[in-house]
């Protein structure tokens, strides 16, 4: 993965999705000139659905979508189908031509990002920047606002000459505290609504979290359909026709990184990002659950996540840790990094450092 | 010929009844139909239309569902004695017991359903259309309830049909069986514990004693079921359900009640004195937590439930003396339904692994859907019993039929 910052070449990197009634005749045709019937359900219906320029092919496309194969156990050919049929529902339910990216990990890949605590001030863009790329909800209701990143605010603690013979309990006659029994520092028990005048704040750090992309992910290991898995490049993904909305991986996820959708997702037309990854940021549907991916839908195309694009102060770095250059491996070479809750052994790609 | 007379013969056999019957089956389809609507609003709407979020994801479904795996293998507590120990009490209602496991079993899968975010897709599940998952706790917890529902229709309605031909059981086939189901009813009850307790995301269930903690109380919840459905069946059948099957039962139950409690102090005792931060869903649900004190009132509750119909076990004239013992029956199993459902699922969310502190309060929703499936059980669980009692009676049995109508 290269880490400069050139947008994806979309003219010729996207042909067949670009006129889906095209490139449904294209695959119709493919489908029959092969020989032997050996069609699937699914996309026999898909096809004929993609054929037909009526309202039953709406509820058809619907239909073969809801029996459709669990992505990684298609064919290309039915990847390639899932994709036309998506970008067509999609592209007109919001009223713009939607692409859905299907492509597959490099090899030579592994996506790893790394986070400077000392350089974040707390901001917040980058939890505003994601939402947008990645077609989050945005309802009013409570859990239909969905948001992937966390930037916890961390007391500085509070200590005082006149607090150096306190004791905690109180009243109990011994003391077992003191002057230092005050939250301070990363405990993970910050406090992400935080309503500052402005950033940094005086008496604060912040820690930004997300999806860790575990290289043993605890989700991975709970899901009874497989729905979740850990990509060649490293991302941990969803599936998102295939989760049955079990949680299971909420609760196992030691990070809080995972979102159920409560309702239908609410995602206005014009504010919704038409350029999407089928295991990324395309429109999500009641039930299942979703997180972060690392914007697969721009880093498979060598362009950065959407939050390292947005952060002000460049704390946020991405690239390929197989690559002995790139900015992580050398921030990984060369500085102080600690992995969060390490003693878990959920070995975390998502790395934190100083200077 | 024979199958087609008996199902002819026990659904007739069902469907009569006295007001008084029709009545309870009428009341249990007015809630089972307010549960299908909650459902359809659920699976249109979404999960918004209960009280879950992405902070609490599992509730009372998964609550009760924790809860009724237990009911059904405390079913084994009558199964065990049996045929073990060789209880003639117990050996003449072992059927019964059966019927409450297929019943809890039943029950336990509508609340899979009522829980799942999207239940259209269960079939993901099942190969070769889905994809199982070995290394899936979920997976392997409905691999064994699945068996298990199977052994107890195979054992129950086998017994049944023997007694309803007049046939002889054959041993070598009903007791291997009998044998396979008294273990898999621990099975189903340990991978159910473990469901939770393999997480270390979440430090409150995160420990080795959730297995024997959930089968001591399910040993103590199921067989007060039982006590409860006994003493009913006394009462309003012909069927005769002896003394010593009940004693028996309240024995199990004070002990296990017992032991119940001794965990929980044992629990209670290792979180607080350390008190770190992984005590904080236990602190939550016995003092409340940044001023959030939802589940306060259900903690002290269950535990002076638990606490007090265990003292009162343990006085053989309150034990014994049958107009008590239900009140008792009815004040540990709140107690530990309690204490099961909503003081062990809610309290593993709070806080959240990255130390956010909400609440959760089950919607109208939930409640109805609650007990919408509760009915459900309880519906099924009058047929089965009735229908089982009948045969049991001889009130069914093969040419029985034949010959009253020829009268
Ligand atoms: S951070 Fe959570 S959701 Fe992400 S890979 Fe790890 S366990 Fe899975
Ligand atoms: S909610 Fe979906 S992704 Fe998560 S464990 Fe269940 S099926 Fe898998």
């Amino acid at each position: 993965m290269s880490t400069d910052n050139t947008p994806p070449d979309s003219t010729d990197r996207m042909p067949a999705s670009a006129d889906p009634a095209q490139a449904a005749q294209k695959s119709s045709r493919r489908d029959f000139l092969k020989a032997g019937g050996m069609l699937s359900l699914s996309s026999l219906m898909g096809t004929a659905a993609l054929m037909a320029q009526t309202d039953e092919a709406k509820a058809t496309v619907e239909w073969a979508e809801h029996f459709q194969k669990n992505y990684r156990l298609m064919t290309d050919d039915e990847k390639n189908e899932a994709r036309i049929r998506l970008e067509r529902r999609h592209s007109a339910e919001y009223g713009k031509k939607v692409t859905v990216d299907t492509s597959a990990a490099q090899p030579g890949v592994l996506m790893g990002y790394a986070l400077n605590i000392r350089k974040c001030i707390g901001c917040r863009r980058c939890v505003k920047a994601c939402v947008e790329e990645n077609n989050q909800s945005r309802g009013t209701r409570p859990g239909e606002r969905i948001e992937w990143i966390q930037v916890l605010r961390m007391e500085r603690g509070e200590f005082s000459q006149e607090k150096m013979n306190q004791g905690y309990p109180e009243g109990l006659g011994i003391q077992v505290g003191g002057n230092a029994y005050t939250p301070a520092g990363q405990v993970l028990e910050g406090q992400y609504h935080y309503t500052p005048e402005a950033v940094p704040e005086k008496d604060a750090t912040y820690m930004p979290i997300a999806c860790m992309q575990c290289e043993k992910p605890p989700c991975v290991k709970v899901c009874p359909v497989r729905t979740t898995y850990r990509e060649a490049d490293g991302p941990v993904v969803i599936d998102y026709n295939w989760c049955i909305g079990c949680r299971m991986c909420m609760s196992a996820c030691p990070y809080w990184a995972r979102r159920m959708n409560v309702a239908k997702p609410v995602l206005p037309k014009d504010e919704m990002n038409p350029v999407t990854h089928y295991l990324g940021n395309r429109p999500r549907m009641r039930g299942v659950v979703e997180k972060c991916h690392w914007c697969l839908q721009r880093t498979r195309q060598g362009r950065y996540p959407a939050c390292v694009e947005v952060c002000p102060v460049g704390a946020r770095k991405f690239g390929n840790l197989l690559d002995p250059e790139s900015e992580v491996s050398l921030i990984l070479a060369r500085k102080n990094v600690f992995r969060l809750k390490a003693e878990l052994n959920t070995f975390p790609k998502f790395f934190y450092f100083y200077d | 010929m024979r199958l087609i007379s008996f199902a002819n013969d026990y659904v007739r056999y069902v469907l009569r009844g006295s007001t008084k019957f029709y009545a309870w089956m009428g009341f249990l389809s007015v809630l089972i139909v307010g549960m299908m609507y909650v459902f359809y609003l659920q699976n249109t709407e979404g999960l918004i239309v209960t009280g879950m979020t992405s902070q609490i994801h599992d509730g009372l479904y998964f609550a009760n569902l924790v809860f009724l795996v237990g009911v059904a293998a405390g079913a084994v507590t009558i199964v065990f004695p049996a045929y073990v120990y060789h209880h003639d009490g117990m050996h003449k209602v072992t059927v019964l017991g059966e019927m409450l496991a297929i019943t809890a079993v039943i029950m336990v899968m509508m609340f899979v359903f009522a829980h799942m975010g999207r239940p259209d897709r269960l079939w993901h599940m099942i190969p070769p259309w889905g994809i199982y998952s070995f290394s899936a706790m979920l997976g392997w917890d409905v691999l064994v309830l699945n068996g298990y529902l199977f052994l107890n229709i195979a054992c129950g309605f086998y017994y049944l049909w023997a007694k309803y031909t007049g046939t002889k059981v054959n041993n070598r086939i009903f007791m291997p069986l009998v044998y396979i189901s008294i273990v898999w009813a621990l099975s189903i009850h340990t991978v159910t514990a473990f469901l939770i307790s393999t997480m270390p995301s979440r430090p409150m269930w995160f420990h080795s004693m959730m297995p024997i903690r959930f089968i001591t109380t399910a040993f103590a919840a199921g067989p007060a079921l039982i006590i409860l459905i006994f003493l009913i069946i006394r009462k309003n059948t012909k069927f005769w359900i002896e003394d010593s099957a009940i004693n028996l039962l309240s024995t199990i139950v004070s002990w296990c009640l017992g032991l119940a409690i001794f965990l929980t102090m044992s629990e209670i005792v290792v979180e607080l004195y350390a008190r770190t931060e992984h005590a904080n869903g236990l602190y939550y649900l016995m003092f409340g937590l940044h001023g959030l004190t939802s589940l306060v009132p259900w903690f002290w509750s269950s535990m002076a439930l638990m606490l007090t119909s265990f003292v009162l076990f343990l006085i053989p004239s309150v034990r014994t003396n049958y107009k008590r013992l239900p009140i008792l029956c009815v004040m540990a199993f709140t107690g530990i339904w309690i204490e099961k459902g909503m003081g062990l699922i809610v309290p593993g969310f709070v806080p959240t692994p990255i130390g956010e502190v909400t609440e959760y309060y089950p919607t109208f929703v939930e409640w109805l859907m609650t007990a919408g499936i509760w009915a459900f059980g309880f519906f099924i669980l009058t047929i089965l019993l009735k229908g089982a009692i009948g045969i049991l009676q001889g009130e069914i049995s093969y040419g029985s039929s034949q010959a009253a109508s020829a009268e």
